[in-house]
């Protein structure tokens, strides 16, 4: 009854040498599986911006008189600015003329149930794994599906309007909750912040909008999906997230997009207001198309996301897993106003072929015994530049201050390249600042010692990866931290040599 | 069909184009233990690095066939699967990868190599407590991570218990007893004497009689200059424990 040993003769040991080296083959031969184009009717606007296209955006969304003043005053100041150019990037010159700023599924005004979503999309969010039929909702969790500049539907809204809590589109937003968009929109990135924050203010198309009210512990992770799907497009969307006294909410992100040989610009504002003893986490997990091996396309992926701890014990966390996008700029940050605030910053920035990120955090201390965390994981392969950029700032007002920044980087190949930049601007003596840095490479002996117990090479390199992030993984929510780790992994097939 | 685990036969091998191995014969039955002794720089761990696919290590001529297999065509993880397993002299740490999470990835991946399912949660966890027990490992090695922050002798005892794990063919102890202490090593020793069987063999590489005390050969081997000069009964490392290895060095110099 022993089965045959499948390797005892010589034919078959070779077959199996060759297909090894397929594996290895085809996991380092790229593949995206949300590389895909969904075959949508678009109503896309023609390229190009000025006033006009503006007054359009905001027509076709029918805003009220005073957003289309904000877009127009953005835009305006925008006109004025020059692309940053401090990052460690080399961002190839943008054509701001040949970006088409508004593209939306065709569909009829705001459907009011399923059936009037072109199934087409919701094939597609199925196929991303965001199932949008009632039926068949993720439980535990609310979804936003954001398609190009619009958003297509929000799950579960109803179970969390029972709790006062609000979640819908940002559009929705403008016109159901307007003296609440007006009071907050704009309060945390101003759009004279930078160059990119100016451009999302005026042509904004679509996004979510978050209000947690007094002592609400929201129920249910509530996340958005951006979905970019038109051709010579950008996506510009605005997140609005409002936690107020005694609340909590843990939100996520997640993005992906399909393969082009252009680069598309996703420029987004995120702005979260956190009051009193109230607690946010926001978990990104970015997975835009990233671009070929060679780099030839992928998204831009410039993103200006700050958080305001108003509140005295009021905290902020942010964890990201980015693996996507061509090239990153993005510094998710904390505004530690309250007393006694806390902000966490928890990345993984993997970079491979010829992707740049130049990621960080900012910690600007203002209240008093505020503290902060940051760890940053940067790995790096391929020809990839990973950049990790970091500021701790310490009012002169802000006593007992304390930090802790961790910064390591893994290097996959000899070839890359990691850098770190940390800025520290301290106005207060007592405050406690430290910062960790290490830089490390997986060692031939750990692959060979896991090759030893019958470990694969690949699966190897995942585990010891995968361990290497333990510590940002750990802080996602259960839903997110194995989708995420499988993405570690799939994401660096063959990218140690 | 021949009784024959393994036969090394004129093995040469190097690395960074120095020759290191300059023609091993070396042939184990089921059931044997073979020690494999010689001085600093003799070769030694080379032999078993080289055996088990350590890609730094250049083969340049002669085989090596492991229960019928060629084995120097098989790739490092497929050695293990098919039974070899290295009880490493430096044992590697892997931050961050939990024990659990390392041993259950080897377990399937051989599960694998075999058509057989993975193993479920509850029958791995099961697995992992019995082997435990062999080397008498507390279960709060399990969440911590490979090797990471273990004592010397922790980290050997890890690797006889990822040994009774994968329940192997042949094991290969490289100075197993390096960094040991007495009781230590006394652990560990009974730990490969548990898992002994008439089925499967070791390799002892040691400088010490002393773990020969605990290990009992059937046969001990010289290694000098990259070839076993010598071999003979469990007297000979008492023979060598007396008398050091100068008496051979003078007597293959001379020849």
């Amino acid at each position: 009854m022993n089965q045959t040993n499948p390797t005892n003769d010589g034919r078959n040991i070779s077959d199996k040498a060759n297909e090894s080296l397929d594996v290895l083959k085809n996991a380092t031969t790229d593949e995206y599986k949300y590389g895909f184009v969904s075959d949508i009717e678009t109503d896309i606007i023609p390229r190009g911006i000025n006033e006009d296209v503006i007054r359009l955006i905001s027509r076709k969304k029918g805003e009220p008189e005073w957003l289309l003043e904000f877009r127009l005053a953005a835009y305006r100041h925008w006109l004025t600015l020059k692309m940053p150019d401090w990052a460690h990037l080399k961002i190839p010159k943008i054509d701001y003329q040949a970006i088409s700023y508004y593209a939306a599924p065709v569909k009829k005004e705001s459907p009011k149930s399923l059936d009037e979503v072109d199934p087409e999309l919701l094939k597609t969010f199925d196929k991303l794994g965001i199932p949008l039929e009632e039926q068949k909702q993720l439980s535990g969790m609310a979804v936003d599906a954001v398609m190009d500049s619009v958003s297509v539907k929000t799950t579960h809204s109803e179970v969390l309007a029972e709790k006062g809590i609000i979640f819908c589109s940002f559009s929705e937003a403008v016109k159901n909750y307007p003296d609440l968009v007006k009071k907050y929109l704009g309060k945390v990135v101003s759009y004279r912040d930078n160059f990119f924050a100016a451009l999302n203010s005026a042509v904004f198309s679509d996004g979510s909008f978050v209000y947690i009210p007094k002592g609400v512990r929201c129920p249910m992770e509530l996340s958005t999906y951006f979905r970019i799907n038109a051709a010579g497009t950008g996506q510009f969307e605005r997140t609005l997230i409002v936690a107020d006294d005694d609340s909590y909410v843990s939100y996520l992100e997640g993005c992906t997009a399909p393969m082009r040989d252009e680069n598309q610009l996703h420029a987004a504002i995120v702005e979260i207001i956190v009051e009193d003893r109230a607690e946010v986490k926001y978990s990104t997990v970015q997975n835009w198309y990233a671009g070929d091996k060679d780099g030839k396309g992928g998204i831009y992926n410039f993103v200006t996301k700050r958080g305001l701890c108003r509140g005295d014990f009021s905290k902020l966390s942010w964890t990201q897993v980015e693996t996507g996008s061509a090239i990153t700029w993005k510094y998710p940050s904390c505004v530690l106003a309250g007393d006694n605030s806390v902000g966490e910053f928890y990345s993984v920035a993997v970079t491979r072929n010829r992707q740049q990120a130049d990621t960080g955090t900012k910690m600007i201390h203002i209240g008093r015994n505020s503290r902060s965390t940051i760890v940053s994981k940067g790995i790096s392969a391929g020809y990839s530049e990973n950049s990790y950029r970091g500021l701790v700032s310490v009012a002169p007002q802000a006593d007992g201050v304390r930090n802790y920044t961790q910064c390591d980087s893994l290097l996959l190949s000899s070839t890359c390249g990691a850098h770190t930049f940390p800025y520290l601007d301290i106005k207060n003596p007592t405050a406690v600042v430290e910062h960790e840095a290490t830089t490390s490479k997986i060692s031939e002996e750990q692959l060979f010692y896991c090759n030893q117990r019958g470990i694969p090479t690949e699966e190897a390199v995942g585990l010891i990866i995968n361990g290497y992030a333990k510590e940002v993984m750990n802080k996602l929510p259960m839903e997110f931290a194995v989708e995420a780790q499988r993405l570690l992994q799939i994401t660096l097939e063959g990218s140690v040599g | 069909m021949d009784n024959i685990l393994l036969k090394v036969e004129n093995l040469h091998a190097g690395i960074e184009g120095k020759e290191i191995l300059k023609g091993i014969n070396l042939t184990i039955r089921p059931g044997e233990v073979h020690a494999i002794m010689g001085p600093n720089g003799s070769g030694k761990s080379t032999l078993s690095s080289v055996l088990a696919g350590n890609p730094a290590f250049k083969v340049t001529e002669g085989s090596a066939t492991f229960h019928g297999i060629d084995l120097l065509a098989l790739a490092p993880e497929d050695r293990s699967h098919e039974g070899l397993f290295l009880s490493f002299q430096y044992p590697v740490e892997i931050p961050g990868v939990s024990m659990v999470n390392f041993m259950r990835a080897a377990v399937n991946a051989k599960r694998k190599y075999f058509g057989e399912e993975p193993l479920s949660a509850g029958d791995f966890l099961k697995l992992m407590r019995q082997k435990r027990e062999v080397v008498e490992l507390d279960n709060k090695l399990a969440s911590r991570s490979v090797n990471e922050g273990f004592s010397g002798g922790e980290k050997k005892r890890n690797e006889i218990f990822q040994m009774a794990v994968l329940e192997p063919r042949l094991s290969i102890l490289d100075e197993t007893d390096s960094g040991l202490d007495i009781d230590a090593l006394r652990i560990v020793s009974a730990g490969v004497n548990k898992l002994k069987t008439n089925e499967n063999s070791t390799i002892v590489i040691t400088h010490y009689q002393r773990l020969l005390d605990y290990i009992k050969p059937d046969f001990v081997h010289v290694l000098y200059k990259g070839r076993i000069v010598k071999t003979g009964g469990p007297e000979l490392a008492l023979e060598l424990e007396e008398k050091g290895y100068d008496w051979i060095k003078q007597e293959i110099d001379n020849q």
